[in-house]
């Protein structure tokens, strides 16, 4: 089984309009589908399950779009450190991945406060990538590298796993299968680090019309790759 | 081997302004120790008996039309790909794999003559990973010759069709003669205008933004900036893909139906349309590069908005 499967959520905007709902709608009902996916995973053993939620890029949306996200981000945050949420019902811990400071307060202030409730769980590692783009995080760690490693070991080589250690995504393993909806074919500046050997598998289907099917056909192409390479070697 | 261009008398691209290496030494990644001479004794016998080589297809009308459906518009500028599958088509006729690679080199020569033809402006190739050191000792070293002897046999047809040769990667691990020959092979094509040739040899995404990094790293310690200035713009500076005026790929390629980048210009990727093609790479032609420009063309790029 793969060990980590992460999620590009891509849909939710065109879900709402096929189906006429309000555009907020669409991430809401985006949320639910995502912790069917996450218990899906649970069910097969996956132990990392990281969600593309909110990119760098989308705030450049517009304003109002942006401000209902953050004000959903904080609901489903809080509503998540309650004892009787799924979280706790499988004991998974959330860590939320990104470039926290750009977030209002109170976003912050949630997911701070989910990741520390969570911290002792240990079934599965989901993480929630917010405020978040590859670049970014490579140039987080770069800055980091730079102001701590050639201070502390002058002329020493910086490695790649110096890089490593000062990513954002530096608590999980890197991606074994990448999952996009909706039918675009990029990676859309998510976890390129981390995507260099993995299995990108993208489907037409909108992230709210994922099915568990999707899920297990990636796992399946991926361990028929992962047979394929050993008969080589 | 010689092969035919239809070339546009007008040059597709104005010369990216290159920019400048730092003054002083970077004793990592990026060290070449091969003499820079202007043009070395390969190249010479190239140029002056290329009067022996066939005389290629003129056809400059070609250069004006496309395929029905492909608007000129909306080509990409730069196309990369990864030419997997070389030696799955070689088992498959029971040919020896080094064959698989040189009809491999073949099949690059034509896409390289449709980019030309097509208005496309920079072709990146993934010709050798990082990863690729690993193989058989015997498969590396014909690689190598393969390298060596395409460059040579290629270098006058280079030169006649205005098209430059950049190579990135850590050369240092390649023999010294291709060395020498790719590293004057880009100085004296980096003035051609026409159509930019990227190949990637000992590369890896990885490596790329590690060495980015210690180049930064260096900086910071000599005081020329503060790691806090780290930005997009100066990251950028400093990979590879700084020979190139347009160093984010639009569309990538990937030949023989495996979905995956296998570490191939990491950062540079990340807006750019993946399409995964069936075909083993000796088999990727112009109808199924026709297809993948065509499939781009209908994308939409969003960028996150």
């Amino acid at each position: 089984m793969p060990s980590h499967v992460s999620f590009i959520m891509d849909g939710n905007r065109r879900y709402a309009r096929k189906n006429k709902l309000k555009q907020v709608a669409g991430h809401e009902a985006g949320y639910f589908a995502l912790l069917s996916m996450v218990t899906y995973c649970y069910e097969l053993g996956i132990k990392y399950v990281t969600a593309y939620a909110f990119s760098i890029d989308n705030f450049n949306r517009r304003p109002e779009e942006v401000q209902s996200i953050m004000d959903l981000m904080t609901e489903k945050f809080e509503l998540l450190c309650r004892k009787d949420s799924v979280v706790n019902g499988y004991s998974i811990r959330v860590h939320v991945s990104g470039n926290l400071q750009l977030l209002p307060q109170h976003s912050r202030d949630a997911a701070n406060k989910l990741m520390s409730l969570t911290v002792n769980n240990f079934g599965l590692l989901l993480t929630i990538c917010v405020a978040y783009t590859s670049t970014d995080e490579i140039i987080h760690a770069v800055e980091k590298c730079c102001e701590e490693k050639w201070v502390e070991n002058d002329g020493r080589t910086i490695s790649l796993a110096d890089i490593e250690k000062r990513m954002y995504m530096e608590i999980a393993p890197d991606l074994d299968i990448v999952i996009r909806t909706s039918g675009e074919n990029r990676l859309s500046n998510f976890l390129l680090w981390q995507t260099a050997k993995s299995y990108l598998y993208s489907t037409s289907a909108l992230w709210l019309e994922i099915r568990i099917w999707h899920l297990v056909w990636a796992v399946f192409n991926f361990q028929r790759y992962q047979l394929l390479q050993k008969k080589e070697e | 081997m010689p092969f035919s261009l239809h070339f546009s008398p007008t040059p597709l691209i104005t010369a990216p302004s290159p920019l400048s290496k730092p003054f002083f030494l970077v004793p990592y990644y990026h060290t070449l120790h091969a003499p820079k001479s202007p043009l070395c004794s390969s190249m010479e016998h190239a140029l002056t008996h290329q009067g022996k080589q066939e005389a290629f297809d003129l056809r400059p009308e070609d250069s004006q039309t496309l395929p029905l459906g492909l608007r000129r518009d909306a080509m990409p500028s730069h196309v990369a790909v990864i030419m997997d599958g070389n030696r799955r088509w070689a088992r498959l006729r029971d040919l020896p794999v080094r064959s698989g690679y040189e009809a491999g080199v073949e099949s690059l020569r034509k896409i390289v003559e449709i980019c030309c033809k097509w208005g496309i402006k920079v072709l990146s190739v993934f010709a050798f990973s990082s990863d690729n050191w690993f193989r058989p000792k015997v498969e590396v070293e014909f690689l190598m010759s393969l390298f060596e002897r395409g460059m040579q046999e290629d270098t006058g047809i280079f030169f006649r069709e205005n098209i430059r040769i950049s190579v990135i990667g850590d050369l240092t691990k390649l023999p010294k003669a291709l060395q020498e020959l790719m590293v004057n092979l880009e100085e004296a094509t980096k003035n051609n205008t026409r159509f930019q040739l990227i190949v990637a040899v000992s590369y890896s995404g990885h490596y790329d933004v590690v060495q980015a990094c210690q180049r930064l790293a260096l900086k910071a310690k000599c005081g020329l900036i503060e790691p806090s200035d780290i930005n997009v713009s100066l990251m950028e500076q400093e990979l590879e893909t700084n020979c190139t005026e347009f160093p984010h790929p639009d569309l990538l390629i990937r030949t023989s139906g495996e979905f995956r980048i296998s570490n191939f210009m990491l950062w540079q990727l990340a807006y750019t349309e993946l399409f995964f093609a069936q075909s083993l790479w000796p088999d990727f032609g112009e109808a199924e590069f026709l297809k993948a420009l065509l499939a781009f063309q209908q994308r939409q790029r969003r960028y996150g908005v």
